[in-house]
């Protein structure tokens, strides 16, 4: 079963009480997979007693599907593990890398896009959709630099992993302004380039800003609320697409839960917008 | 595959220590360097992070610059080797241990022992409280039961004054009243509760043996013998209180 085309937040162990008092109308949650790779405990508490009332999204941050290594066979039967006991309506992974040699460097870094590297990408793909039995959602990563080797478009790259996977793809809207603003280029030409009819979810999240000489340096942090702009080509998407399954993500400096719940709010006034007239009783 | 294996290679090091790797550029390629030291500060940051949650009172002792200095040194040598983050730090006791600039506070190194099983104790597995009548079952016959302790109940021996270091440093703690002495030793039972909280309580060095007899599988009459003529009464209540007793294992013939 698919995300529902509603809003859903990340879940912060800080809100849990708070969920359980208000028991929000949010269609989803979504939580980062290793937080969870624990024996026992709050969070495989948490994570059960949300699972009764939410569908619920998983985030893997650790697989390092864009690095040179394969996937690691024992973090994919963790995260074979956690799908079976909680049976999300989706899995996704990052276009990116986190581990090296056998070191894990927790954040997602880069990679050129050559043939090569699509190639291996692909493999590890197949891999991950074998090993987990589940469409994997790839997201789209932010970036600071560029590679001089890089000789395929990102919004190109993505399209054909998907096409030659059948995975689907994770729409990061803020990745997609921070990215582009970094390296000059126009969102809205990088979004007619995508493949949108292979989006099973929606990221919204804050960045933050410095200057440099050139421009803006826009940085992923999801440390605030979903900036202007990033709503605006939210809002062209959804127009152009339908409703999509929407996350709102906030990860460093956590408001207050109600915070988090007038962001999605906003994030549902859109979708609403353009949802399709139902037949029959909604 | 060279190609993306050596690339990575090269992007690794430049995150420790700042050369750029081949083929990394920027729109305006002047600041490709500035532009890569996001990711520089980003994984180190990320890192120090993680490093500071899993030792909070560690960053509280030394101060949060220094506690950042120390860690970027810690992750540099000892990187995570596995994105499940809670298994990391296990090291950084005994790297506190030989860092000189440390030298003046020789308790830190049994606090972050503390700090670090505190974290395990918050993940272990679970396991439900014993039914009401365990303890007079075995007390019946002391010889033939051990106790089956929650999997988050662990014990460290000190030679400093772990406990009280631990406590006068959570957030919002009272002051001690008298100046805390470091060099006193302390033990420190580490348990999860029913709440899932994991606290941190003293035990006298008989409830100390008594513990660590249980946590190898003595049983309650041969633990009870080591204990140093304390009485185990108040650490068993506790184990009850915390949910933390978790049955009784019946001891076959030695």
């Amino acid at each position: 079963m698919p995300l529902p085309a509603t809003t859903g937040l990340g879940f912060k162990p800080e809100h849990f009480d708070a969920i359980r008092t208000t028991r929000p109308r949010l269609g989803f949650f979504e939580v980062h997979a290793e937080n969870y790779m624990g024996a026992g405990g709050a969070p495989h508490r948490h994570l059960t007693a949300l699972r009764q009332d939410h569908a619920l999204s998983l985030h893997g941050v650790g697989l390092s599907i864009g690095g040179p290594d394969r996937p690691d066979p024992a973090h994919l039967s963790r995260l074979r593990a956690l799908i079976t006991r909680y049976q999300p309506a989706a899995f996704s992974e990052h276009l990116a890398w986190s581990s090296h040699g056998g070191d894990y460097l927790n954040d997602l870094l880069p990679l050129p896009y050559t043939p090569e590297t699509l190639s291996r990408i692909c493999d590890h793909v197949d891999e991950v959709q074998s090993a987990l039995g589940c469409r994997l959602l790839l997201e789209n990563p932010s970036t600071y630099i560029l590679f001089e080797q890089s000789s395929i478009d990102e919004p190109d790259f993505l399209a054909e992993i998907a096409r030659r996977t059948g995975c689907g793809l994770l729409l990061d809207i803020n990745n997609v302004f921070v990215s582009c603003t970094n390296h000059h280029r126009d969102p809205r030409d990088w979004l007619a380039a995508f493949p949108l009819s292979q989006v099973g979810e929606i990221h919204l999240g804050g960045h933050a800003e410095e200057t440099l000489p050139s421009g803006p340096l826009l940085i992923d942090d999801h440390g605030s609320t979903v900036a202007d702009p990033v709503w605006s080509l939210y809002a062209q998407v959804i127009a152009d697409s339908g409703p999509l399954p929407t996350l709102i993500e906030w990860d460093n400096d956590i408001p207050p839960f109600d915070i988090l719940l007038a962001e999605a709010a906003r994030a549902d006034a859109i979708l609403s917008r353009h949802a399709l007239p139902l037949t029959g009783a909604a | 595959m060279t190609a993306q294996i050596d690339l990575t290679r090269a992007f690794r090091q430049g995150l420790f220590d700042g050369s750029l790797p081949p083929g990394v550029t920027a729109h305006a390629p002047d600041e490709a360097a500035t532009r890569f030291a996001v990711y520089r500060n980003n994984v180190a940051h990320g890192l120090t992070r993680a490093l500071a949650r899993r030792f909070p009172v560690i960053e509280r002792l030394v101060g949060a610059d220094f506690f950042a200095a120390t860690a970027r040194l810690f992750l540099r040598d000892h990187p995570p080797r596995d994105p499940r983050l809670f298994l990391w730090g296990e090291g950084f006791p005994a790297f506190l241990q030989a860092f000189r600039p440390l030298r003046d506070l020789p308790y830190l190194p049994d606090v972050a022992r503390l700090e670090w099983l505190r974290g395990q104790a918050y993940h272990a597995a679970d396991a439900r409280p014993a039914p009401r009548d365990a303890l007079a079952t075995a007390a019946t016959d002391p010889a033939r039961f051990t106790l089956h302790l929650h999997p988050s109940v662990q014990l460290l021996r000190s030679r400093f004054a772990v406990v009280s270091i631990w406590q006068a440093n959570q957030p919002g703690a009272a002051q001690p009243d008298k100046p805390l002495r470091p060099d006193r030793a302390e033990n420190a039972l580490i348990l999860r509760d029913t709440a899932d909280r994991v606290p941190v309580f003293a035990l006298s060095p008989g409830e100390a043996a008594f513990l660590a007899a249980l946590l190898r599988g003595d049983s309650l009459l041969a633990a009870a013998a080591l204990a140093e003529g304390a009485d185990p009464g108040p650490l068993l209540t506790r184990l009850i209180q915390t949910g933390t007793l978790a049955g009784l294992l019946e001891r076959t013939a030695q």
